[in-house]
This record gives C-alpha cells, sequence and structure tokens, in this order.
C-alpha cells in the first residue's frame, strides 16, 4: 500500500510537472492574447518528434536543446503571419484558426513519421535505475525530468519578476493597450511570448516523447486535459495553473493505480451493491481518462472564474 | 460571422422569388435520382444528406447564436444511438407481433433521433448556458470528451468498442419504401432533409429566430431590454440539440451501425469544419461547405493519401482569407450582379482565384511530393497526370516556382484588387 501511494505520488508529481510545462505557456498565451491557443498540444508533439529526428543526429542533450527553440521559432512564424491576420475577425476565428493548425499539424506529423509510434528512447544510461524502493525501481530519467521542469519554472519566475521583458509581459497581461500607448512593441511582444509558450510545450514534448509515447495521437490525447488545467486553474493564473496540473497528474496517477471498482468503495462504507453491475462495477481506473472532464464541468459551473483566477472567461 | 446583415422587412405577400430557392431544391431533389446512375453515388448523397441536416444545425449554434461548441457531435451520437436502439425495438416488435413499436416506421426515425438530441440539450443545457464564447467552447469541449469516454464506459447501451448496430428493413413500409438498396434510402434521405433544412429555416424567421442574433452580437443590451441572454442561449441550444439528435437519427437509418466514436472531438469538429467552410454568416452556407467537404472526404482518398491534409489546409485558407465562408462568396457575386458592378468587380476577382490556383497547385505538388519521399512505393509523385521525382531537385524547385508565382501574382495585384473591388 505504502508502495503505491509513494510510487503515485512520484509519478502524479511528473506528470503534473509536465502538464504544467505545457499550461504554463498555454495560460501566458491566453491572457495576454485572449486566444485559447488549440495547437498548443500539437507543438508539444512537434517537439517530441524533432528531438527524435535530431537526436539520431546530434544525441539526445542538444536535442533537447535544439528542438525546442524550432518549435518556438515556428510557433513565433505561426503568429506573425497566421494568427496576426485573422485577429481582427476577432476571438472566434482565432479559435477557429488554432482549431485548423492543430489538424494540418497532426496530418503533417503522421505524412512526415508515420502513423505509428516512434522509437523515441531516452539515452541508455539513463534508464537506470536512480534509486530502488520496495523493488521497484525509478529511472535516472525520471529524476532528470524532475530537475528540467524544476530548472524551468525558476526560470520562467526569473523571467517574469526579475527582467524588463517580464515586467512588459506581465503588464501587458492585465493593460495591453497601456502598454502600447508607452511606445513598446506589443504586436513584436505578443509575437515572443506566443513563440516562447510553443517552446515551452515543445520542451514538454522533449522529454514527455519518452516518457509517454511519441505517436500521432499524443496532441489529441493530451490536448484537451491541457485546456482542462488552465480553465481549472483560473485563465490567466500562472500559479492557479500549477496547483491544478499537480492537482490532475495526482487525481489521474491515483486513479489508474488504485484497482478498485466504485461497488469496492461502497461497499466499504457499509453499502450493499453488485459489485459486478454496470454502474457499479465500473474500476476506477476506467474512470481515470474521464475525471479531468468531470472536474472542467464541475469548476465551469460552480466556479468559473477557476481555482486561482481573478476573470471570468 | 460579426457583421451584421441588415434584417430584411418582413414579407407577408406571397412571393415567387422568396419561394424559389425550395422550389429549385426540390426539384433537384427529385430529378437527381434519375440523373445518378451508380450505387455509390446513391450512398455518396446519403452521407451528404446527414451531414447537411447535422452542419446546418451546428449553424444555429455558431453562425446564428455566436455559440462556438466542441461537443455538437453529443447530440448527434445520442440521437443516433436512440434511433438505432428504436429500431432493433421495432425489429424485436414485429417479430412478436405486437406492442408499441410494431406499429412505428423506421422512415420515421430521425424523429426519435430528434426528440433524444433534444431531451439531452434540454437536460444538460442550463448550466452551459450561461456564457457564450470561450468559456461555453471548454464547457462543451469537456462535454464531449466526457460522453465519448462514457460511450466506451456502458457497453449494454453504447455497444462498447464494436458499437451497436441495427436492420432498417423491418416493422410497418410507409410510401412502399422498402429501404433496401441506396436508392431507396435516398427518398428518405431527400425527404427529411427538405423538411428538416425547410423548419431550419423557419426557426430563422420566427421571434426566438431573430433573438438569437440579438444574443450574438449583443448580449447586454438583450439583457437591458428584458430578455435574459442565458433564456435564449438554452433555447437555441435545446432547438440546435433536436436538428443535430435529427441528423443522427438519419445516419442511424443510412449506415446500420454506430460506435462510441460518433460521440467524440472529431465528428464535432466536422460539423465545425463543414460550416466554417461554407460560411457561418449565411443561411445555406453549412450547406454548401457540408457538399463540399463530404464531397473532398470521400473523393480525394480516391487520388492522394494525404486526403484529410488538404480538408484541412482548405479550412484553414478560409479561415485566414475569406472568413465569410463559400457561402460568403456566392453571396458577393449576387450582390455585384444585383448591382450590375460585376463587370468591375470580375477581373479582380479571376486575378485573385488565378493566384490562390497557383498557390494551391505549388503547395499540393509539395504535399504529394512529400508524402512519395516519405512513404514512396513507387518513384513519382502522380499530380493531375504528371510524374513528378521526389529524388530530383526540379520537381521542388517547380512546386517552388508556382507557390512563390502565386504569391507574387496576389502582392502585385493587391492594389488593382483592391481598386475593383
Amino acid at each position: 500500500m505504502l508502495e503505491i501511494v509513494i510510487f503515485s505520488t512520484l509519478n502524479g508529481i511528473l506528470y503534473g510537472l509536465l502538464l504544467f510545462m505545457l499550461s504554463s505557456g498555454l495560460t501566458l498565451i491566453f491572457s495576454m492574447m485572449g486566444v485559447l491557443n488549440f495547437a498548443h498540444a500539437s507543438f508539444y508533439m512537434l517537439g517530441a518528434y524533432f528531438a527524435y529526428t535530431m537526436g539520431m543526429e546530434v544525441g539526445f542533450w542538444p536535442a533537447l536543446l535544439l528542438a525546442p527553440i524550432l518549435v518556438g521559432g515556428l510557433g513565433a512564424m505561426v503568429e506573425k503571419f497566421g494568427l496576426r491576420r485573422v485577429h481582427e475577425n476577432g476571438h472566434v476565428a482565432e479559435l477557429l484558426f488554432t482549431f485548423g493548425l492543430a489538424y494540418v499539424i497532426d496530418e503533417l506529423v503522421q505524412l512526415i513519421w508515420g502513423t505509428v509510434a516512434v522509437a523515441y528512447r531516452e539515452p541508455d544510461y539513463m534508464r537506470e535505475p536512480l534509486f530502488t524502493l520496495f523493488g521497484t525501481d525509478y529511472s535516472i530519467f525520471r529524476g532528470v525530468v524532475i530537475l528540467i521542469a524544476v530548472f524551468m519554472f525558476i526560470a520562467l519566475w526569473f523571467l517574469l519578476k526579475k527582467t524588463r521583458v517580464g515586467m512588459m509581459i506581465r503588464a501587458a497581461l492585465t493593460h495591453g493597450n497601456m502598454v502600447g500607448h508607452l511606445g513598446h512593441n506589443v504586436p513584436r511582444l505578443f509575437m515572443g511570448v506566443f513563440g516562447f509558450g510553443c517552446a515551452l510545450a515543445g520542451l514538454a514534448g522533449v522529454i514527455g516523447g519518452p516518457l509517454l509515447a511519441t505517436e500521432p495521437g499524443m496532441a489529441v490525447t493530451l490536448g484537451p486535459i491541457v485546456f482542462v488545467v488552465v480553465v481549472v486553474g483560473g485563465m490567466g493564473s500562472l500559479i492557479g495553473a500549477f496547483y491544478a496540473s499537480l492537482l490532475i497528474g495526482l487525481i489521474q496517477t491515483f486513479f489508474v493505480a488504485i484497482d478498485a471498482s466504485i461497488a469496492d468503495i461502497l461497499n466499504a462504507f457499509g453499502m450493499n451493491v453488485d459489485p459486478y453491475g454496470e454502474v457499479t462495477g465500473i474500476t476506477l481506473a476506467s474512470l481515470a481518462p474521464m475525471t479531468p472532464f468531470i472536474l472542467l464541468v464541475l469548476i465551469l459551473i460552480f466556479r468559473p472564474r477557476g481555482l486561482m483566477g481573478e476573470l471570468e472567461p | 460571422m460579426n457583421d451584421i446583415t441588415a434584417v430584411a422587412p418582413r414579407q407577408n405577400r406571397f412571393s415567387w422569388r422568396a419561394l424559389s430557392p425550395w422550389l429549385i431544391s426540390a426539384a433537384v431533389l427529385l430529378i437527381l435520382p434519375f440523373v445518378l446512375e451508380s450505387g455509390t453515388a446513391f450512398t455518396l448523397m446519403n452521407v451528404i444528406a446527414v451531414n447537411i441536416v447535422f452542419a446546418l444545425s451546428y449553424n444555429m449554434l455558431l453562425g446564428q447564436g455566436g455559440m462556438l461548441s466542441f461537443g455538437h457531435a453529443v447530440f448527434f451520437g445520442l440521437g443516433s444511438y436512440a434511433a438505432m436502439h428504436a429500431m432493433n425495438a421495432i425489429d424485436e416488435a414485429s417479430y412478436a407481433g405486437e406492442g408499441f413499436w410494431s406499429h412505428i416506421p423506421v422512415v420515421s426515425m430521425p424523429l426519435v433521433g430528434m426528440i433524444a438530441g433534444g431531451l439531452v440539450a434540454l437536460i444538460i443545457g442550463w448550466p452551459f448556458c450561461r456564457r457564450a464564447g470561450t468559456a461555453f467552447a471548454m464547457i462543451t469541449l469537456g462535454l464531449g470528451e466526457m460522453v465519448a469516454a462514457a460511450g466506451q464506459m456502458f457497453p449494454s447501451v453504447f455497444g462498447g468498442e464494436a458499437g451497436i448496430y441495427g436492420n432498417r428493413m423491418v416493422g410497418p413500409q410507409w410510401f412502399g419504401l422498402e429501404l433496401a438498396q441506396a436508392t431507396d434510402v435516398y427518398w428518405f434521405m431527400a425527404f427529411w432533409t427538405f423538411l428538416a433544412v425547410f423548419a431550419m429555416w423557419a426557426f430563422t424567421r420566427t421571434p426566438l429566430g431573430r433573438m438569437s442574433n440579438a444574443v450574438r452580437d449583443n448580449p447586454d443590451r438583450l439583457q437591458f431590454i428584458g430578455y435574459p441572454p442565458r433564456n435564449i442561449r438554452f433555447m437555441i441550444f435545446i432547438a440546435s440539440g433536436s436538428f443535430g439528435g435529427l441528423a443522427g437519427g438519419m445516419a442511424a437509418v443510412n449506415y446500420e451501425i454506430i460506435t462510441p466514436e460518433a460521440l467524440g472531438l472529431i465528428p464535432s469538429g466536422l460539423a465545425l469544419l463543414m460550416a466554417a467552410v461554407g460560411g457561418l454568416g449565411v443561411f445555406y452556407g453549412p450547406i454548401v461547405g457540408a457538399i463540399v467537404v463530404s464531397l473532398m472526404n470521400s473523393m480525394l482518398s480516391d487520388y492522394t493519401d494525404a486526403s484529410i491534409l488538404y480538408v484541412g489546409l482548405v479550412f484553414l485558407a478560409i479561415v485566414m482569407f475569406a472568413p465569410r465562408g463559400l457561402g460568403g462568396g456566392i453571396e458577393q457575386f449576387r450582390v455585384a450582379l444585383r448591382e450590375g458592378s460585376l463587370g468591375k468587380r470580375l477581373p479582380g476577382w479571376l486575378i485573385g482565384a488565378a493566384a490562390v490556383v497557383l498557390i494551391s497547385l505549388g503547395l499540393v505538388l509539395f504535399i504529394e511530393l512529400l508524402f512519395q519521399w516519405r512513404h514512396g512505393d513507387d518513384e513519382f509523385a502522380h499530380f493531375f497526370g504528371l510524374d513528378f521525382a521526389a529524388g530530383s531537385l526540379m520537381s521542388w524547385i517547380w512546386a517552388l516556382v508556382m507557390f512563390a508565382g502565386g504569391v507574387a501574382v496576389m502582392r502585385f495585384s493587391k492594389k488593382f484588387r483592391e481598386d475593383n473591388a
């Protein structure tokens, strides 16, 4: 039991950190430009595939640096030549644009890398156990991922709070027009933030690819969950996105790990229900993919501004 | 969709002009089966009919009510499931020769779907309709994912991965429709499509239909004059869900199988795709979109393996360059024709069209070459009867030349096109 709790907590935190890497960029983009970028998870997927292709040439570590830069550049191009054009037609048009973009990127990935998963894996030496607990190994790679994630958060915090650009970004989050009136180049700032957010998603892809699986469906499976994180955390709140990421990561991991059905739980509370019924026989593990969306609908109904958000979407 | 078109004055007098589109489309529907010959053409027509109703019902939300939904397939799918279960009930009842369902013909299945879709919207809709915009988009996305996941979880209702299937040749026959062949099904489809399209058009003329445009354009003002926007959104949501369910009922009869995948994000996206390609601002836009997208989906796959990519690119191009969609383009053409300014504006349009054709030729060649390079079984990418070798640089240069030529035409004719617009 303790084994399950410890490993589920570790894995849940890991998954949560990965989610936060994705959702931090999405939150920044959303609160600044008002665009809920549907293609965000597609950039995550591109990060994984770029790192896979580059990794074969230059190795894992250079790819870890290069792939996010490439994805970020691509994101900046998309903002400059696509999104900016659509902007004048309103938010719905922007959402439609990113939706179509996600569609096209998914298809392009299938076209270039094929419809089955590619063998993108961490280097061999990172598959060694970092420590062994209750006879189960925790690989070095997982530890490295946590380190990278923590390093990224510190860098993000430093960038936003301690640099001039960060100050402009924070100002533009709430007072976009005023920043423009003060003579800063807001479109360029938008492009930078969009590219930066996409680069973060790309970084998440580089480390998420070996962790989960690098296949064309990875954007579709993770994309909606990232939206859930952003909405649950509160639109535009980085710290809210952080808590929501960890929350969803932990909930999903624990639901998968606990081998019990609804009936088992109800029976434990003294109720007497059929353990093999259609509804009561559902295991928590099979409920796991649904939990983020249940949370989303509940949050939107009862607390539309999210956990930490100040504005309603 | 943000431009507010002037509300036409109410015409109470009978006019052939208002009636003509209906007469023409009815005539087309009647004549088509005598022109079409192959069974595959009928199959395609039936798919298009389902998609037309689906796309139009979606546009009640997005185009007319301003509510962007990513979960419209929930109504389509649940309507379809209801119709399928009803069809199986008819099968059993008519086998036993008694019971309520033994008197119900299969041709009325779209009504069952409609009731189911409307009921689902009625039950779940109220908390969703508080806000439009991003909140609505997100909550419908969550709903869609949730229902799709639930579809896998209750096999006795949804049939698990394999779905459930039925038989449409059961129960009492009406109008001598045996529904055995695709040609038989065509009459069924034509009837329901015509009826549903007319009903949805009539809906836009009702006070509620007008109000739905108001809630899209200015909800605050609507609230101010005493109509709570949430109530109106809720009513639109129910109406749209009903017609989505009706499309689902048609699909149940057409395909005779339904899987939980029909509830998910992919069919919801298809509705959005069709409506946006056709144009959200014109009533008949989604019809055009449904026809074009269905044709592209079924025909392109004969010629290329990247057919879905092309559909996506067309969607992206329309969102970027022609936000009013194909229907908006047709409207523009009609306005020019009526004003007599067609002669002045046509050259600019033709130049623009030529540029678009060049750009798309370049892109298509590029994609085909890319595909050939990655997956090629033979050496050449087939391109409108010509063969291009993916290995030779010249092919790629051709693609680039066509693309750049198109962009150049676009750039240099910009002033001319704007002056004559």
